[in-house]
């Protein structure tokens, strides 16, 4: 096996975050969080629920970018093993219900885990208008939330995010404790470390570094002061088995490799 | 007994609207979306819309023609291209009004309308700017003492999302307006049609009643008749948006929609060639001799 690259590094670190879920939905969403995931299925956390990034669960590995949806002689087939039928009004349901970690990217995110995705400059009038609010806000109120950022720049990482679409730990502190007690923002993911927010305010903290990356780079990428304690570890290696699982079995088209260069 | 027959045509439909409606649009993104009604919208008059939609290119070419004078949405994607480029621009030159919901809320505020109810309370959108920008959604206290046993959770109160008229599209239907989809979700179809003062589905095909069952099981039957107004026959009529299994989305197609809004010049030829046409029929026929552009 040669050795790993930094988008099988990502995978592997993007795996971690779901170590200890159990029977949880696990919903990543993009290329890497989607490889990360299925590899934390395949490997150490077994008992994890998948969606097929449509309208199922399904305890299948499908590669990502899968759609095992096609038309059998005018028959909706799905090359898939389903094991429940979860369409969009579910997905809420189960969602405001709980059992679920979700993924999702970030534009801009900052030290409390506030993240943007809706638009760039000011909400009524954007200079550039993205995604919208979609399911953050959501999210990130009823069930554990994580981010994967695969380009670490400083206009990712900003001390202010321009709209708070997931709700980070300063604006869930200022909610009722009752109202914020699903609240979690877990891991972050980027190409260059991982970062949680287990400190005593809640400020991003960095976890681990990735090989060959290292404190100063981080915090040089970052566009607030991040925590650093005083033994900051390197990300973890995968394991000759994970390897085998994401180039064979995952990721056979390479897809991980187009979201962070390797 | 036989059922009503409420077939029409989608310019029938258009004539049933009316400038200024609240009007809902079912599917989800580029998927089974009432594009031929939409199309019928575009050929007509009607102005100063308020869309409401899990938005795709309905909501683009209805803000790209200057129609919708607001929109109400959960996002608006092409799904394959996930930032629909006419309603980015709508946005970014500030010519149409949004709101822009949390997903499950617009569902909620749907529920709502179709319970007749002025609100449905969820925890969704505390602590994120979706109260901060729209300071017309208020939230309300549980009058029920919290899990900690002192004063009731404070909740958003998803406002509850009336609609003039909602436009959904489906795989099937009979001619009195029960619908039958046939593919891996019904989105938000159902509640849009109970939401709505009067709705209006297109359909694949319409089929007698008793034939529903050659094509899928009862739980395939989602939209009674109870809360359709209109019926109209639409074969393609979803294009160039997915409709599985009877087709897939064109993807070519869209790829050229989403490129019309690179210039005020490339929109007019869009314009011209696929949306300034007499009718739904001329319209597919154009696509159907479509060169290069099979799905």
């Amino acid at each position: 096996m040669s050795e790993a690259t930094r988008d099988e590094i990502c995978v592997v670190a993007v795996a971690e975050c779901f170590r200890g879920d159990g029977e949880r939905l696990c919903n990543p969403i993009g290329t890497i969080p989607m490889i990360g995931g299925r590899l934390a299925r395949e490997s150490f956390e077994p008992d994890l629920v998948m969606t097929d990034g449509f309208a199922t669960f399904t305890t299948s590995c499908l590669p990502p970018g899968t759609n095992p949806y096609r038309s059998d002689d005018g028959r909706l087939q799905v090359d898939a093993v389903v094991e429940y039928w979860n369409p969009y009004p579910q997905m809420f349901t189960i969602l405001w219900n709980g059992r679920r970690h979700v993924m999702m990217g970030a534009t801009q995110v900052d030290r409390f885990g506030n993240q943007n995705i809706a638009c760039i400059g000011d909400w009524y009038r954007p200079r550039a208008q993205l995604l919208g609010f979609r399911g953050a806000p959501g999210n990130t109120i009823n069930h554990t939330t994580s981010y994967f950022v695969p380009n670490h720049t400083p206009k990712v990482f900003v001390e202010h995010v321009d709209v708070v679409t997931g709700v980070g730990y300063d604006r869930a502190a200022a909610l009722d404790p009752e109202t914020s007690r699903f609240h979690e923002i877990r891991f972050v993911v980027s190409n260059l470390g991982v970062f949680d927010f287990d400190t005593p305010d809640h400020r991003m903290r960095v976890r681990s570094v990735h090989p060959g990356v290292s404190v100063a780079d981080v915090q040089a990428a970052t566009g607030f002061e991040l925590v650093v304690p005083d033994d900051v570890a390197e990300t973890r290696l995968p394991t000759d088995e994970e390897l085998r699982l994401i180039r064979e079995v995952i990721d056979p088209a390479d897809l991980r490799k187009t979201e962070v260069k390797p | 007994m036989p059922v009503p027959d409420k077939r029409l045509t989608e310019d029938d439909v258009v004539a049933e609207l009316r400038d200024g409606m609240t009007i809902g649009i079912g599917g989800w993104g580029s998927r089974r979306k009432p594009m031929s009604i939409v199309r019928a919208i575009l050929r007509s008059d009607l102005r100063d819309l308020t869309v409401v939609s899990y938005g795709g290119p309905d909501v683009g070419l209805l803000c790209a023609s200057g129609k919708a004078r607001k929109v109400i949405s959960g996002f608006v994607s092409l799904d394959s291209i996930p930032l629909e480029p006419h309603y980015r621009a709508a946005r970014q030159n500030g010519t149409v009004e949004a709101m822009e919901l949390d997903e499950g809320m617009l569902m909620l505020g749907l529920m709502a309308a179709a319970w007749r109810v002025p609100f449905l309370p969820t925890r969704a959108g505390l602590g994120s700017d979706v109260l901060e920008v729209m300071p017309e959604i208020r939230t309300v206290r549980s009058p029920y003492p919290g899990p900690d046993g002192g004063e009731g959770e404070e909740l958003v109160a998803a406002p509850a999302l009336r609609l003039d008229a909602a436009l959904i599209h489906q795989n099937r239907a009979d001619r009195a307006g029960n619908g039958q989809f046939l593919g891996p979700d019904l989105y938000m179809d159902d509640w849009m049609s109970m939401a709505a003062e009067r709705t209006f589905l297109s359909a694949e095909r319409v089929i007698p009643t008793e034939e529903f069952a050659e094509h899928g099981r009862i739980h395939t039957l989602r939209i009674s008749r109870l809360h359709v107004a209109g019926v109209v026959e639409a074969p393609n009529g979803a294009h160039f948006t997915e409709c599985p299994p009877d087709y897939g989305r064109d993807e070519a197609f869209q790829k050229e929609y989403a490129a019309s809004a690179a210039s005020p010049e490339a929109w007019a030829g869009f314009r011209d060639r696929w949306l300034d046409l007499a009718s739904e029929a001329d319209y597919q026929a154009a696509v159907a001799a479509r060169t290069g552009g099979a799905r």
